[in-house]
């Protein structure tokens, strides 16, 4: 009883969030003259075909990278709000060295990645040194540092990068970069596998990536030396002190980390679908990790539930405009799942100490009562 | 500890009063005269030298005024929020509940509802955010990161069901606001009418006569006194009802009281819920009357997006202002200068470089004088490079203007991070009866 006692505590919450967040939409729906039950099942008939599955996981990718990017952070109780900025400019940056060389892929792709890498942890530099200094939040300096990173890459952008293909085009954009810094789809597996792809379907090989970088954030976090002093400092910062663990250096590290991952959010998209960095680039990805890595408890696994989730929605919300409700019912329920989700985990979290204390307290009873009845004997 | 009685007295007569004791003599109030006199002069020097009149002008600060407001009242909502130990992130989003609100009240019913609509949306925001925070315990980012997604999407969703059908209004815009809400010029000060009489226009004499400094200062205050929106004057109004009701005040006195120290607050019977409860709905309300100025005075519209961050720089400004209203005043004034210059003209944002060098200079002096030699030799050093700056370029990308704000507030917390002290339980999760 206690192993499904548990499994269905630690469901109960995000299942209890995502109800709550249903029934604050039908609210909204109904203001605006829909029918919350036709639009949900809607959505769920478009968003399981075939194609839209592997649109969603498409659009989970960055989502969950950049979910790892601060889960890292979160694990040892730092916020990088800057996620949103990093990503950015190390996409900027990516963009620019990918399309100004031509090399084997086996070397074009690897110096993308890496270039992404370096930029995010640079970007992530400033905010860690001030912190680790001069006491700087990193929450405010973070923030300060994604205001910064959007004139920077519309500066750099406007006089240094742009190469679009007409003078009459709004959008500016970095160039195009070459077959070979391009990551494969994973469209051939999938037929090889027998599955009938529709038209314009394409699963983008940049998934693999993510997966094993989520294997990687598990191991890391939980099967090292540096994990094992993440999460100590994390719990408890001064008995992680007092055990030895430099509190400066964990700081360095883990927002070096985290900024290195946030600079591979905007890959899947740079490597895998445009092929270069324009004004219209997607934005959001930061933000919306962090709720996912919320939703997901900042453990990989959850996080990749959490992405899917996000992206299920996103998807399956294009059916809605069609039948004439607004598609941003879905941006509601996603704020409305983020927040009623951590209050999920608080009232659970409350609940299990409520439970912990009444079974302690019976078992001292008990032993009490015992002590009682052997003295009287 | 020691006794009153056994310390020394004070040895008079060893030191020599320097001007740095002189200044400690004075009030805080005295000080920032003197700093903000100091920083005319500089500008006046500033506006001079590089010959652009835009510097001082009435519109630029006029325009600076206009877009201080904004980010002032912001800056008021996260200092309502601190002070009662509630970190407010969100204040972004329930902006964007002000703009929309707001908005939507002018356009449907005339601009006061929408200062009212404006009020009660980003309220609404704030008591999201109190139930999040105070209630369930939630962590305050998290809670404020979940409320600027919220704002955001409910703002989207409402403008599709209600303005696409409208004249000019759609997805992203409401219809424009027709009415507005009445502008004012200061008696004898800007010329504005008394009973029908036209008075005199002092500021204005001041600034057509491009005098050194005086034409400055004149500039400076006719753009303060000239075009005021009613709406600004509330909103000037509520910097000192703020100093009157948070240090004042029994209330306030007790709201201050459980961002510093719950546990004791409670001891002493304040009900420590029901204040945080207050000061993160009015938070949300400053929010909203902000995004309301947007919309209403600003804009004569809601436009999606339209906030840009403005909540976010309000914090900034509150954290630059030390957690007290006429700080996060000046750090809003600061904020709207430079937003303004952006907007009126190249050659001020050019100026503004030698503006930084002279200001650089002064403070480089005066480490000298103090003898602290590193930062004297940095802050000479920075001074020089603008300088530089500013002799060999033409003109400073506007993409630098605009983030110019958040550098700033970089370097003062990397640079005066030990002298800011905010309440010492802000942001702590609080629940009753628990020990700490």
């Amino acid at each position: 009883m206690d192993l499904l006692r548990r499994i269905a505590l630690a469901l109960a919450a995000p299942v209890l969030a995502v109800v709550f967040a249903l029934a604050v939409s039908s609210v909204f729906l109904l203001l605006a003259d829909a029918s919350p039950l036709e639009a949900y099942s809607s959505m769920w008939s478009y968003g399981t075909r075939s194609d839209s599955l592997i649109s969603m996981v498409n659009r989970a990718v960055p989502l969950y990278i950049s979910g790892l990017a601060v889960a890292i952070g979160f694990k040892m109780g730092l916020f990088n709000i800057g996620v949103e900025g990093q990503y950015r400019i190390a996409a900027v940056g990516a963009a620019a060295v990918g399309a100004s060389v031509t090399l084997p892929p086996l070397l074009h792709v690897p110096l993308i990645l890496v270039t992404a890498v370096v930029v995010g942890m640079a970007w992530v530099a400033i905010p860690a040194v001030l912190k680790v200094t001069r006491g700087v939040h990193e929450v405010i300096s973070t923030i300060m540092m994604n205001a910064i990173s959007v004139g920077l890459t519309a500066w750099l952008l406007a006089n240094y990068l742009d190469r679009r293909s007409s003078e009459t085009s709004l959008i500016l954009s970095t160039g195009l970069i070459p077959e070979s810094g391009r990551f494969p789809s994973l469209n051939p597996v999938l037929e090889w596998l027998g599955l009938e792809l529709r038209t314009g379907s394409n699963l983008q090989g940049f998934v693999v990536i993510a997966a094993l970088l989520g294997v990687a954030f598990y191991v890391v976090v939980w099967r090292t030396r540096f994990g094992y002093e993440l999460r100590a400092s994390g719990v408890n910062a001064s008995a992680a002190l007092v055990a030895g663990v430099n509190p400066k250096a964990m700081v360095l590290k883990t927002l070096f980390i985290s900024g290195g991952l946030a600079g591979l959010v905007g890959m899947s998209q740079l490597l895998g679908f445009s092929y270069r960095y324009t004004t219209d680039f997607p934005v959001m990805y930061g933000f919306n990790g962090i709720a996912v890595a919320l939703l997901g408890r900042n453990h990989p696994f959850g996080i990749a539930l959490g992405a899917l989730l996000f992206g299920f929605m996103d998807r399956s919300a294009q059916i809605l405009d069609l039948e004439g409700i607004p598609k941003e019912i879905v941006v509601i329920m996603q704020g409305v799942i983020v927040i009623s989700v951590v209050v999920a985990y608080e009232l659970v979290r409350r609940y299990r100490q409520d439970q912990e204390q009444r079974a302690v307290t019976r078992e001292l009873a008990a032993t009490e009562g015992g002590a009682g009845a052997a003295a009287a004997a | 500890m020691t006794s009153p009685v056994e310390s020394p007295p004070p040895p008079v007569t060893a030191v020599r009063a320097g001007f740095a004791d002189q200044l400690a003599v004075l009030t805080r109030f005295q000080r920032a005269l003197l700093l903000a006199m100091g920083g005319v002069f500089l500008l006046s020097v500033t506006r001079f030298v590089a010959d652009t009149p835009e510097l001082t002008s009435s519109g630029t600060s006029g325009a600076a005024l206009r877009l201080g407001i904004p980010i002032g009242l912001a800056a008021l909502g996260g200092l309502y929020a601190e002070r009662s130990g509630v970190v407010n992130i969100g204040l972004e989003g329930m902006m964007i509940l002000g703009t929309w609100f707001g908005a939507y009240g002018a356009w449907q019913f005339g601009p006061w509802w929408g200062i009212v609509l404006g009020l009660a949306g980003g309220a609404a925001g704030g008591l999201i955010h109190a139930l999040a925070t105070v209630t369930f315990g939630v962590d305050h980012i998290i809670s404020g990161v979940a409320i600027n997604i919220l704002g955001a999407g409910v703002a989207r969703y409402l403008s599709v069901i209600n303005y696409d059908a409208t004249t000019g209004g759609g997805a992203t815009q409401s219809p424009q606001i027709t009415t507005k809400i009445p502008l004012v010029d200061v008696p004898f000060l800007a010329g504005g009418d008394l009973f029908g009489w036209s008075t005199p226009d002092l500021f204005g004499w001041f600034e057509d006569s491009g005098w050194f400094l005086l034409a400055d200062v004149g500039g400076i205050l006719k753009g303060f006194t000239s075009n005021l929106s009613l709406f600004t004057l509330i909103a000037v109004a509520l910097f000192p009802f703020t100093a009157w009701f948070l240090w004042r005040t029994r209330l306030g006195l007790r709201l201050r009281s459980v961002g510093e120290n719950p546990t004791a607050a409670e001891s002493l019977g304040i009900p420590v819920y029901r204040m945080k409860y207050l000061g993160v709905t009015i938070s949300g309300a400053m929010a909203g009357l902000a995004g309301a100025f947007l919309a209403i005075v600003a804009a004569n519209i809601y436009r999606e997006g339209q906030t840009g961050g403005r909540g976010f720089i309000g914090l900034a400004a509150m954290i630059f202002g030390n957690w007290m209203p006429f700080g996060a005043a000046a750090g809003a004034g600061l904020f709207g200068f430079a937003d303004a210059l952006q907007l009126r003209s190249d050659a001020a944002i050019q100026a503004l470089l030698l503006f930084v060098a002279l200001l650089t200079g002064v403070f480089a002096v005066r480490a000298a004088i103090q003898r602290r030699v590193v930062p004297a030799a940095l802050l000479a050093v920075t001074s020089a490079g603008f300088l530089t700056w500013f002799i060999v370029s033409d003109e400073v990308p506007r993409q630098f203007v605009q983030f110019t704000p958040h550098v700033v507030t970089l370097l003062v917390l990397g640079f005066a991070s030990q002298r800011l002290r905010p309440p010492a339980a802000d942001g702590q999760p609080y629940r009753k009866g628990e020990s700490r």
